[in-house]
């Protein structure tokens, strides 16, 4: 770095290796956008007619069907509820088995992790709706197919951030209760767990949150709860029962920021 | 005389609770009671019947078998699909991106005065509310069908979620850095990258990083509704019974997704700190 | 010799009717290390922060190179504090960026925020800030973060980066508080050099007696948010002391 006669006197904040990466990352950025920007096919006139199209659909939407509520949306907006929940719920006690196989500390068989890390993408990639479309085959219209569809996408996220929360455990307890003779399950249990708690209950209260949301579009596909309800409004042009629909919706979504939000104070 | 093996004598049950190290709160044991009922009557007004789950198992092993092989002979049009899939995610994770700097710190409260993270916080919620299929639909009203209501949505969506992580990102930072930076006469703006900056930019990429991703598979699904790229194509397969071409469109989806996984711990490498 | 700094009347409180600081007045001269004793509580901390309005004062007057620091605007007041140089207990400085990028950070000032995203600095700022690390012995650490380092070597970093601002005045809120006794004086020796090679008057909150007699040649003792105590380290008997801190038996 210089000599003490020729003092360097010019300062670089990265290296040229870090540079050329970070050079390409940009340039693939700048490539790809400009490549979408290019090739994707947006009809012009669409975009100049939007403002007049979105506040003609203001119009529609007010005033907002307030007497609907009690008829058509309150016993969806129950449904909707508890399917959150219950997906919740069973994709929880399907991801953690999986999950816990997924880390690469807890599993010594190769095999067994790769099995486990696929399955954890595939779940994940497959959209909340796909699953809907799939179970809504199999098992018929209804909430069934919903709570199926959200749990089964659920296995993906919530085992990747368990399988990573395992990963992150300390070595040093683990080391000790090995020592004193624990088997597998007390492993588990003792060492294990208290380590991954908080960060379960992070996962669960987070997942918990997406889901309500999740769960008020299945109905679009026949999967139940307040989708349906504004499927039917969106088909019957009845804009004004739309907006009250997205109105719950939005009500919904910051009661539940609320409880997580309180929650985590409790438990963190 | 061998000396007698030391026993273990449990703590008996009348020892007072401080003795007990294990014993849980009785708030605790009310909550989890409380949501075990509550899990339970969300169950049984479900709805599920064993015969429907029995009869469905039969239903979906058929399903499953019409679905392999997978059938990749209008590839054309799968590729034609995805092309627009992609080009939506990468536009809608740029722009949605792009925003969301601002948006986030202007948020902040540790930053900003009320008057001004309120209303913001406000618009980020909103835009957090809704699944980017709801979002479509609106904007497939206000747009016409294609791939711009597509954009729109998954803008929205982006938004919504790198918005409120960064600001959350944000307003955990040591306030003392920005002290010091304040200290030397520095601008605002010299505050916020000197200061700001380096303590989230890390955690900003990986928002960032995450929501591309999310837009991936998201953009494969605003199509159901008309705003374009292979949702549109899987959907009309769908309807056409097509349950082969279902399974090739679903197996490329994931292929794509985890592609985009490995670029993107490659670009966490390159820009980790 | 000139009189850098001049308080006013000073007073603050925190809360309405609980005043920290009554009615403070000091000159402090153009040169030379200031120390300011007295226990915990007393607005030590507090008087050091309302001269560069960290904290704003509740009333009075600063007088610093001709103008009332008191009454300046967002951006006189900028202005002001670049030429206002400060070291914190806790070194304060961005963890996650390089040492040279922390020394650098007291040019912010002057170099506008585009050009200090880009890292284009002034190259003389550059040169001064590789002849700083020379001065405080930290030449091989210039890329090295600032998490890495450890507590006296991070505060010299923070000294640098003070003393980059090209001062007129350095404030020093305990900076020894958080070290041990042999780097404490290592720091104080620095703050010392530093002070007489450049002319800078140096303002020092601190809480260890022994260290300030030894380096301070103006000793101002606070208590109950008065001055009780102005002047050389000889005055400082332990009568004196007693009317500061209270109590006898840390005096043994």
């Amino acid at each position: 770095m210089g000599t003490p006669e020729n003092p360097v006197r010019e300062w670089q904040r990265f290296t040229l290796t870090e540079k050329l990466g970070r050079f390409t990352v940009y340039f693939a950025i700048v490539a790809a956008v400009a490549w979408a920007a290019h090739s994707v096919e947006i009809i012009e006139e669409f975009i100049w007619d939007a403002p007049a199209q979105v506040a003609d659909m203001g119009k529609r939407m007010w005033p907002i069907a307030w007497d609907y509520f009690k008829p058509g949306i309150l016993n969806p907006l129950l449904e909707t509820l508890n399917i959150a929940a219950v997906s919740t719920l069973l994709g929880i006690l399907m991801a953690v088995p999986v999950g816990f196989l997924a880390a690469r500390n807890a599993t010594p068989n190769k095999f067994i992790n790769m099995v486990a890390r696929l399955i954890l993408v595939a779940t994940r990639s497959v959209n909340t709706l796909l699953w809907a479309l799939f179970f809504v085959a199999v098992f018929g219209p209804g909430a069934l197919a919903g709570t199926l569809a959200i749990a089964f996408h659920s296995i993906g996220f919530i085992g990747k951030l368990f399988s990573e929360a395992v990963e992150d455990a300390q070595k040093g307890s683990l080391e000790a209760l090995s020592a004193a003779g624990a088997s597998p399950l007390q492993l588990i249990q003792y060492g294990y767990w208290p380590q991954v708690k908080p960060t379960f209950w992070a996962i669960a209260l987070f997942r918990w949150d997406i889901n309500v949301r999740e769960s008020a579009v299945l109905g679009l596909v026949g999967a139940g709860g307040l989708g349906m309800a504004l499927d039917t409004a969106i088909n019957l042009f009845q804009w004004d029962r739309v907006a009250l629909v997205l109105v719950t919706i939005f009500a919904v979504v910051i009661v539940a920021e609320v409880i997580v939000t309180q929650i985590r104070k409790k438990l963190i | 005389m061998s000396s007698p093996a030391p026993s273990f004598t449990p703590v008996p049950a009348h020892v007072p609770a401080h003795v007990r190290p294990f014993q849980s709160s009785w708030l605790a044991r009310a909550g989890w009671l409380l949501l075990f009922i509550y899990l339970v009557y969300a169950m049984a007004s479900l709805d599920f019947s064993w015969t429907r789950f029995v009869a469905g198992l039969e239903h979906g092993a058929k399903f499953i078998s019409r679905m392999f092989p997978p059938d990749f002979t209008r590839w054309d049009l799968l590729v034609k699909g995805m092309a627009e899939s992609l080009q939506m995610a990468v536009l809608a994770s740029f722009i949605g991106v792009i925003i969301s700097l601002p948006l986030g710190l202007l948020a902040a409260r540790n930053l900003m005065p009320g008057f001004i993270t309120w209303p913001v916080r406000v618009i980020i919620i909103a835009c957090r509310s809704y699944n980017p299929v709801i979002v479509a639909i609106v904007a497939v009203k206000a747009v016409g069908f294609g791939a711009l209501a597509g954009i729109i949505a998954l803008t929205v969506a982006s938004v919504g979620f790198v918005a409120k992580l960064f600001a959350e990102a944000i307003e955990e930072i040591s306030m003392k850095q920005i002290e010091a930076v304040r200290a030397t006469g520095a601008s605002f703006g010299g505050v916020v990258i000197f200061g700001v900056l380096p303590q989230v930019m890390f955690r900003f990429i990986g928002f960032a990083a995450y929501e591309t991703d999310a837009n991936l598979r998201n953009s494969t699904l605003v199509g159901i509704v008309g705003a374009g790229g292979i949702g549109g194509t899987l959907f009309a397969a769908f309807q056409r019974f097509d349950y082969d071409f279902v399974f090739a469109i679903v197996l490329t989806i994931i292929a794509l997704i985890m592609l985009g996984e490995l670029l993107q711990i490659g670009v966490k490498k390159v820009f980790r700190q | 010799m000139s009189t850098a700094l001049e308080i006013r009347n000073l007073d603050k409180a925190y809360v309405a009717g609980k005043p920290v600081l009554r009615g403070i007045n000091l000159s402090i001269e153009g040169n030379g290390i200031t120390a300011i004793i007295g226990p915990s509580g007393t607005g030590k901390s507090t008087l050091i922060r309302c001269i560069n309005r960290l904290v704003e004062p509740t009333s009075g007057e600063i007088l610093f190179e001709g103008k009332d620091l008191v009454k300046l605007n967002r951006a006189e007041l900028r202005a002001a504090r670049s030429r206002i140089g400060m070291v914190f207990q806790e070194y304060n400085l961005v963890e996650r960026l390089s040492v040279m990028e922390n020394l650098l950070t007291g040019t912010l000032g002057k170099t506008p925020a585009l050009k200090a995203f880009f890292r284009r600095f002034d190259p003389d700022d550059i040169r001064r800030a590789w002849e700083m690390l020379e001065v405080v012995g930290l030449t091989g650490f210039a890329n090295a973060r600032a998490d890495s380092l450890s507590g006296g070597q991070r505060q010299r970093v923070g000294i640098s980066r003070a003393v980059m601002q090209h001062p007129a005045l350095l404030l020093a809120d305990e900076p020894t508080s958080s070290l041990d006794p042999k780097t404490s004086v290592e720091i104080m020796e620095l703050l010392a050099r530093i002070s007489d090679s450049k002319g800078i008057p140096v303002i020092i909150n601190m809480h260890d007696v022994d260290l300030a007699k030894r380096f301070a040649s103006r000793i101002i003792g606070m208590s109950g948010g008065h001055v009780v105590y102005d002047g050389g380290a000889d005055g400082l008997t332990d009568e004196v002391l007693k009317s500061i801190y209270g109590g006898e038996g840390w005096l043994q």
